[in-house]
């Protein structure tokens, strides 16, 4: 059976068209030798010998599930209820696909707008998309939110050396050939000066201003006071933002935010070694039209039934063609599903139960950590789940350590920025015991020093 | 379609109004978006326009369109009322749907309401 639409007759016609004679002409260009080349293949071999071999390679793999993991730095690893993949694989559901078609899609509509009213709920903002592909790239997003809304009017964008630096490499990525200025984005910077010192990068040609929250090294500063100073010189702010921390701390929405956005993962999503993943984007109504991605809205149809439909899709790429803002508009269907799933399951005080075992686990391990000879926490702000420790050595030599003993350390700051050489970023989360965290300061107390 | 006599109008559907200076969208163009939902004006008063420049980005439920100038000069007004109300492209797209006010402006190519009509039954098919 053949998945080719066109019959030998069409072909032809189209052949005869463009002139030339064979389908072969067409490729005429690429040398004889390429285009059949001998593929050094082993010979085949059945199911059953390729489930074992993948098998065996899979289970080569370390996993959070196997280890006991102390690694965020952007991917934390949380508890999922069992329900939440249960229903992500309902076959009316187990598409990625976008619902363009009101009339067969009511369910999957219905859900995207249950997460986007969750996730506006959960940030203070107005108004949430159907999602982006990951944290970063919702990020990369909010600046060309910036850029449509100036209209090249304004071409600085300031970034927070704290904000994650896998985040300032995707925003870096995006905007090659905008013609922008990035500045603050630098691994060199005084990281210990607080949110406000950014405002000396901000002028009358900032478009916007970007930090994180909590930052990447887990401290959370209100930025109420350096949003209300960027408002006065005309600037736009994002805040990156821990969607689980926002059950426990004061909203971005409510420090006065114009664009939230983050990583969803936390929110019912597995780590994956890595994704996929899911970027949450919310702003306010006011430039919800500069906002890229899909929406969908809840109406009435013919007959007066709720119903919900893409909405506001004049403002899209199929339609705005090169004057949109931006030229992705694919969302995670799916991962937005689980996570509206996740956080129907968890509800608004589940959501702060885990939040507050984060807390007190990271700051009970924080303080255990401390104890030890030559080791120390890095920084004196208030932090969520996550520290950076000073550890006095090679933190690769340190997790090898770890490794042995079964424990996934934690990230190693010295990567990113070079003052912060032998300093690990911890992540604690409500699936480390306390026996975990009594190993982990047990293990590092061995390799501890005066 | 109406098509007022004392206007003056572009290929790609604006007018211009020499007595008052003023210009937008002609009543073919919004009838062929159909219900316009949100205008976003790209000049401000004290810019000045050039004739074929965009002045204004228009988004119906079914597509978005560029409004460019019909006329070069300096913009003396802009109808700030569009952001809240944009049906009025629709309803009265000479009179409260008015977009740009240019003071002293001199129009660009264009038609009078005749070669327009001409112009725009052309397209019909």
């Amino acid at each position: 059976m053949t998945y080719i639409p066109h019959s030998p007759k069409e072909r032809d016609a189209m052949l005869e068209t463009i002139g030339v004679k064979r389908l072969d002409d067409l490729f005429e260009a690429v040398p004889a030798k390429h285009r059949f080349p001998n593929l050094n293949l082993p010979p085949a071999i059945t199911e059953m010998e390729a489930a074992a071999e993948l098998g065996e390679l899979a289970a080569a793999n370390e996993s959070a599930r196997d280890l006991v993991s102390f690694l965020g730095a952007g991917m934390y690893n949380h508890y999922i209820p069992s329900v939440v993949d249960h229903i992500l694989r309902r076959g009316e559901f187990y598409t990625a696909y976008t619902p363009y078609q009101p009339e067969i899609s009511q369910g999957t509509l219905q859900a995207i707008f249950e997460y986007q009213s969750l996730i506006v709920a959960l940030t203070g903002m107005e108004v949430s998309n159907a999602s982006h592909y990951d944290g970063a790239t919702a990020a990369a997003e909010a600046v060309n939110l910036a850029w449509a809304q100036f209209r090249g009017k304004r071409t600085k964008v300031v970034i927070s050396p704290t904000v994650h630096p896998q985040y300032r490499e995707v925003i870096r990525t995006y905007t090659q050939g905008m013609e922008l200025e990035l500045a603050g984005d630098n691994a060199q910077a005084d990281l210990e000066t607080g949110p406000e010192t950014l405002m000396e990068l901000v002028d009358d040609n900032t478009m916007l201003v970007i930090v994180q929250y909590p930052d990447f090294f887990g401290r959370i500063y209100d930025y109420t006071k350096l949003i209300d100073l960027a408002h006065e010189k005309g600037a736009l702010v994002c805040v990156v933002a821990n969607p689980t921390a926002l059950a426990l701390f004061k909203t971005p929405g409510e420090m006065g935010a114009d664009v939230v956005v983050g990583e969803g993962q936390p929110l019912g999503i597995p780590m994956w070694y890595g994704g996929p993943s899911l970027g949450y984007f919310t702003t306010r109504k006011k430039y919800v039209h500069k906002m890229a991605g899909r929406l969908v809205g809840e109406t009435v149809d013919n007959r007066g039934q709720r119903a919900y439909v893409l909405t506001l899709t004049a403002r899209e790429q199929h339609i705005k063609r090169e004057r949109a803002t931006s030229n992705i508009c694919s969302n995670q269907g799916l991962l937005a599903l689980a996570s509206a799933v996740y956080l129907s399951l968890v509800g608004k005080s589940g959501l702060r139960q885990v939040a507050e075992l984060c807390y007190h686990k990271a700051h009970y391990a924080a303080e255990q950590l401390s104890k030890l000879p030559g080791m120390g926490l890095c920084f004196g702000e208030p932090y969520f789940h996550e520290f950076a420790l000073c550890v006095g050595q090679p933190v690769d030599e340190v997790n090898a350590h770890l490794l042995e003993h079964g424990i996934i350390g934690g990230y190693d700051l010295g990567q990113d920025y070079p003052a912060l050489k032998d300093h690990m970023l911890i992540a604690v989360t409500e699936m480390n015991s306390k026996e975990e965290i009594d190993a982990l300061v047990e293990v590092l107390a061995e390799v501890a020093h005066d | 379609m109406n098509t007022p006599a004392n206007l003056k109008y572009t290929k790609s559907d604006e007018w211009f109004d020499p007595a008052t200076g003023k210009m937008g969208l002609t009543d073919y163009a919004q009838g062929q978006l159909s219900d316009i939902v949100f205008v976003e004006l790209l000049v401000e008063a004290g810019d000045s326009v050039e004739a074929g420049k965009p002045i204004a980005s228009v988004e119906s439920v079914k597509a978005s369109a560029e409004t460019y100038a019909s006329a070069s000069g300096a913009v003396a007004a802009v109808n700030e009322g569009l952001a809240d109300g944009p049906e009025v492209l629709n309803s009265d797209p000479y009179g409260a749907g008015w977009m740009v006010q240019l003071e002293g402006g001199q129009p660009g190519e264009v038609m009078d309401a005749a070669e327009y009509e001409k112009y725009c039954e052309g397209r019909e098919h």
